[in-house]
């Protein structure tokens, strides 16, 4: 196993600062927001003054409050249609598409798609209002319908198209990397057996991209589940149809100041992930 | 050439046009709008004119801001990457009990500190420390946020470098610390570039810390100076933010195209064990 | 949070915990004879940025001045301005904190409305209790009205900035195609709408512009349902309780679904993230009739030179009216008209330590000198009397808003539930114009305010 010749000693040393920085400015403050998601804390009025603890309280208003449910459930879709799909599929598809074409196209396609993933999300936000927005808008000029007002009667659905744009740079290189481990001869062998594009990636491609496809997606999906962008675009309006759960907990923190409230809707975040990763690890441990 | 070749062959390039429109098109603002004498939240061949370019100029903490950025995000991202490179390759060369675990632990929590909730522990926890005001205080919360992600793609990554490399290095009597940076990191080098750009970015777009930890604004990077560019009413100031915005993408654009040419931008890099 | 809890987990994270602020000092006159004080004042304003006119008045006027004064007294002054340009909530979750941490500016801007939930969390004090002796002949010049914007339960917290009022905008233009009379003055709600069923024969004319929904905020609030709801009778917090589901607050809805599901409004434009910037564009090119604003419309949106959406003929196209109550003598305190107005405070820290000298800034902030400048030419309703008889004279609109306005309007209870009253006010708003019937709406706003401010507390 170690093959490195580190020792458990100095392989501590190597993990040692990671883990000290990672205690005091990750697990510490982490521990505390949950913590604080157990009083009624605010960040004024009387309950800043002296915050008493609740208990369970907040979680279990936060499952009867209907905005919180409505939250998840868009989050869920979000995650489902913008990660898990979106990204997944565009990601895998280029990577696909663009092993044969001429370097030059690849590079520029590559460049197009990378170049939406590193900008500022500011940025980014501002762009997709060009796009998006009414009279002036880029896509309803495009479409002969100026009228139209995506980000207010297409919320949901205006925000996972802007995620797939996002965020497919991510899959698509690692996709590409994991298609360069695959070995050129089954390939070879899936086309002179006549096997469909479709065949060759499920019997032949799959099997060996397998655990790429269950990293991407968990961190893809978690990422996407944490994801504040949504705020600049839509602001979780209209009336609540954008509004998931990164949006939900930044309105109860920052407009509502209710702090303890906001932190228990972490923790409720923090155990949904919990459950990705953790359909994500049975699916790792099955393939080994 | 069959026709039925010719017609997947321009059905294959319709696909890759649209893909990349899909892409471009909604860049092409930055490109128009900074130079536009009506800029607008919308597309159309600009009315050219450099009015803008100077009247960003002449902001008093725009270029100042710019260079905070840089600083804060070198900081954090070089913190992030050569803590999360050393503990990421420990970690996949020793077997330590529940790695895991503390691993898939260490990223959910991550999820909680980027969050805004987690705003009151982070503030007080710096005032007592006296990091109010750091650029190193808060480019180290930053890096903090980032590490578990960064720790664990590159985890995968160092697990693909494969040990023979190392035990040849070490049949001819290299130390650990010669194996990890004459062996392992060159061969990991497209990784680690490609953890350094995502860790740049990241930063490059934070906003809340440095707006809740760094009071003044002199001190502020590009990310919180974006959103005071409103004019006297309170509305965007479209004047200075398409001319910013296309400042302040800049860097990030450069620093890939930079790491992309030296290092490549791949994960992997297509070596199989 | 308590502290030693913090204390605890930081020493088990094995860092050396920092001291705690300053250590507070209760007189009220400690460094009073300080020959040297450095003094930080705190706004959400910025040079090249928000409120940048506020920001280069501190820079270039007031520090310089101030330092000169305390110069010639043989002290040496250092003002420290620390510049923010955010927006409000992100601003006030900032100066939370710093209170709350024993940290912040020595003199801090705030908005009026977070007064009382700074006041009720202990995080800023009375003026008395901080500086002592607060006489001074600046406070003769600013009416009763507006000093309530600086008190708190009676009791007086700092010193307002100014302040505004809200009427009814109108186009004149469009009221003379629709053949509307060019001085109008509705006298119920009932007029009002009655003139927006004229402005709908125009084509392409919005008739009325009632802010709605969530996304336009407190401007909902502010420039919507409360200066509505005045006009019912009903404050929205009354003898220690928040409105409920009343017959009043249907009404309210009641008009907003006669505006909205009556095609006298666009439902689309309150749901937009920008639909209010976006209304201000569309008033001023001639295409909403009627729109309730303060007159922050007049002075930054359709000002001709330099405003947001500029109207060159502002002069002779933009009229206004004051707000009318539901009907003759059915607004609160039996008015005809109503209004709500709102505005800056300055307030101490009651950690600073130099509260003499802090104060003594404030009043240099407040003079009628300091007060004029900050106005860089331009009018604007001054907390100060005197000056706003100088430079009102110019602007009937303003002066209006001064003669008429100020003394019918009310003021928002500052209080921390609050903002959550008035989100639950906005979604009931947003609900009626997604198309619920207004008792619908009324329902889910009380079950929404039981949960927000508990049901004790709901009348």
């Amino acid at each position: 196993m170690d093959s490195a010749g580190l020792g458990v000693r100095r392989a501590a040393a190597f993990v040692a600062p990671a883990l000290l920085l990672i205690g005091v400015f990750l697990v510490f403050p982490a521990l505390w927001t949950l913590y604080i998601g157990i009083t009624n804390y605010q960040l004024t009025g009387p309950a800043a003054a002296n915050p008493r603890v609740v208990g369970l309280d907040n979680v279990l208003n936060a499952v009867r409050d209907p905005l919180f449910t409505n939250s998840v459930w868009l989050t869920a879709l979000f995650v489902l249609g913008s990660a898990v799909i979106g990204q997944n599929v565009l990601g895998f598809g280029l990577a696909w598409l663009l092993r044969t074409v001429r370097p030059s196209l690849r590079r520029t396609v590559e460049g197009l798609v990378l170049l939406s993933w590193i900008l500022p999300g500011t940025v980014v936000a501002y762009l997709w209002f060009a796009v998006l927005s009414r009279d002036t808008g880029t896509l309803g000029m495009l479409l002969g319908s100026p009228q139209t007002a995506w980000l207010v009667q297409y919320p949901m659905t205006s925000l996972i198209v802007f995620n797939v744009w996002r965020g497919t740079a991510f899959s698509m290189l690692l996709y590409t990397s994991a298609l360069a481990a695959v070995p050129p001869s089954q390939l070879e062998t899936a086309r002179l057996a006549g096997a469909s594009g479709w065949q060759t990636v499920r019997d032949v491609v799959f099997p060996h991209i397998r655990g790429h496809v269950l990293t991407n997606t968990l961190l893809i999906s978690l990422w996407t589940a944490n994801d504040f962008t949504p705020f600049l675009l839509t602001a979780g309006g209209p009336n609540h149809q954008s509004e998931v759960l990164p949006v939900l907990i930044y309105r109860q923190a920052l407009e509502s100041g209710q702090l303890g409230y906001a932190s228990a809707m972490s923790l409720l975040l923090l155990l949904g992930n919990l459950v990705i990763a953790l359909v994500y690890l049975r699916l790792l441990r099955r393939r080994a | 050439m069959s026709p039925l070749w010719m017609v997947r062959r321009i059905g294959f390039y319709v696909l890759v046009a649209v893909v990349m429109a899909f892409f471009a098109v909604p860049m092409l603002w930055l490109a128009s709008a900074p130079f536009d004498s009506r800029p607008g939240l919308g597309l159309r061949w600009p009315d050219w004119t450099l009015d803008n370019v100077t009247a960003t100029f002449d902001h008093p903490y725009a270029l100042t801001s710019l260079v905070n950025s840089l600083v804060l995000c070198v900081i954090a991202t070089v913190v992030t990457t050569v803590l999360a490179a050393l503990a990421a390759y420990a970690l996949s060369r020793v077997r330590i009990p529940g790695r895991d675990l503390l691993l898939y632990l260490l990223l959910l929590l991550s999820s909680v500190v980027t969050g805004t909730a987690a705003m009151v522990p982070i503030f007080v926890m710096m005032l007592q420390l006296g990091l109010i005001n750091s650029q190193f205080g808060t480019a180290l919360v930053i890096a903090g946020g980032m590490l578990p992600a960064a720790i664990f793609i590159l985890k995968d990554f160092m697990d693909a470098v494969p040990r023979s490399y190392e035990e040849s290095a070490r049949v001819f009597g290299a130390s650990p610390r010669q194996v990890l940076a004459h062996v392992v990191l060159p061969v990991a080098r497209p990784g680690v570039a490609t953890i350094f750009v995502w860790a740049f970015v990241n930063a490059w777009g934070n906003f809340l810390l440095p707006f809740l930890l760094l009071r003044d604004v002199g001190a502020q990077p590009a990310a919180v100076l974006l959103r005071t560019l409103y004019d006297e009413g309170g509305s965007a100031n479209l004047t200075v933010i398409p001319v910013f915005s296309l400042l302040y993408s800049i860097p990030v654009v450069v620093l890939y195209l930079f790491v992309n040419r030296r290092y490549g931008f791949r994960f992997h890099g297509g070596i199989k064990s | 949070m308590r502290r030693t809890t913090t204390f605890g987990l930081l020493a088990v994270c094995g860092l050396v915990a920092g001291c705690l602020g300053q250590p507070q000092q209760r007189e009220q006159d400690r460094n009073a004879d300080a020959t040297e004080f450095t003094l930080t004042i705190v706004a959400n304003a910025v040079a090249g940025g928000k409120n940048s006119r506020g920001a280069n008045w501190l820079r270039n006027w007031v520090i310089p001045r101030f330092t000169e004064l305390q110069k010639a007294k043989g002290v040496t002054a250092t003002i420290e301005f620390e510049q923010n340009g955010a927006g409000d909530e992100d601003y006030k979750t900032k100066v939370a904190l710093d209170l709350k941490t024993g940290g912040g500016g020595d003199v801090v801007e705030i908005d009026g409305i977070w007064l009382g939930e700074l006041a009720q969390a202990g995080q800023i004090r009375p003026l008395a209790d901080v500086v002592g002796n607060t006489d001074w002949d600046g406070w003769e010049q600013i009416p009763d009205a507006v000093q309530g914007l600086g008190e708190f339960e009676g009791k007086r917290y700092g010193v307002p900035m100014g302040t505004d009022g809200r009427v009814l905008f109108y186009n004149k233009k469009l009221f003379a195609q629709a053949g509307l009379p060019a001085n109008w003055q509705p006298r119920g709600w009932q007029d009002v709408l009655d003139a927006g069923a004229k402005l709908k024969t125009l084509p392409g004319v919005t008739p009325i512009q009632l802010n709605a929904g969530t996304a336009m905020g407190e401007a909902t609030t502010m420039q919507g349902v409360l200066p509505v709801l005045a006009g019912t009778g009903k404050p929205v917090y009354d003898n220690g309780k928040w409105q409920g589901d009343s017959a009043e607050l249907k009404d309210v809805l009641g008009l907003y679904e006669k505006i909205y599901g009556g095609g006298l409004g666009d439902p689309v434009l309150q749901q937009e993230a920008k639909g209010r910037d976006r209304s201000f564009q569309l008033f001023s090119e001639n295409r909403i009739g009627v729109l309730l604003e303060g007159d922050y419309f007049w002075r930054s949106v359709v000002e001709p030179r330099n405003g947001v959406a500029k109207m060159p003929d502002r002069d002779t196209a933009v009229g206004w009216a004051l707000v009318p109550a539901r009907q003759p003598g059915a607004g609160v305190g039996g008015q005809d008209f109503v209004s709500m107005s709102g505005g800056g405070v300055r307030v101490i820290n009651p950690n600073t330590r130099y509260p003499r000298q802090a104060w003594e800034f404030l009043r240099f902030l407040n003079s009628a000198e300091a007060v004029k400048e900050s106005l860089a030419g331009t009018a604007q309703l001054t907390q100060r009397q005197d000056v706003n008889d100088e430079v009102l004279e110019g602007d009937p609109m303003l002066t209006f808003v001064a003669e008429k306005v100020l003394p019918i309007t009310r003021y928002r209870p500052g209080l921390a539930d609050y903002p959550k009253v008035s989100a639950a006010l906005q979604q009931a708003t947003a609900d009626v114009v997604a198309g619920k019937s207004p008792d619908e709406a009324a329902r889910a706003y009380r079950a929404a305010l039981v949960r927000a401010v508990g049901e004790d507390n709901v009348g």
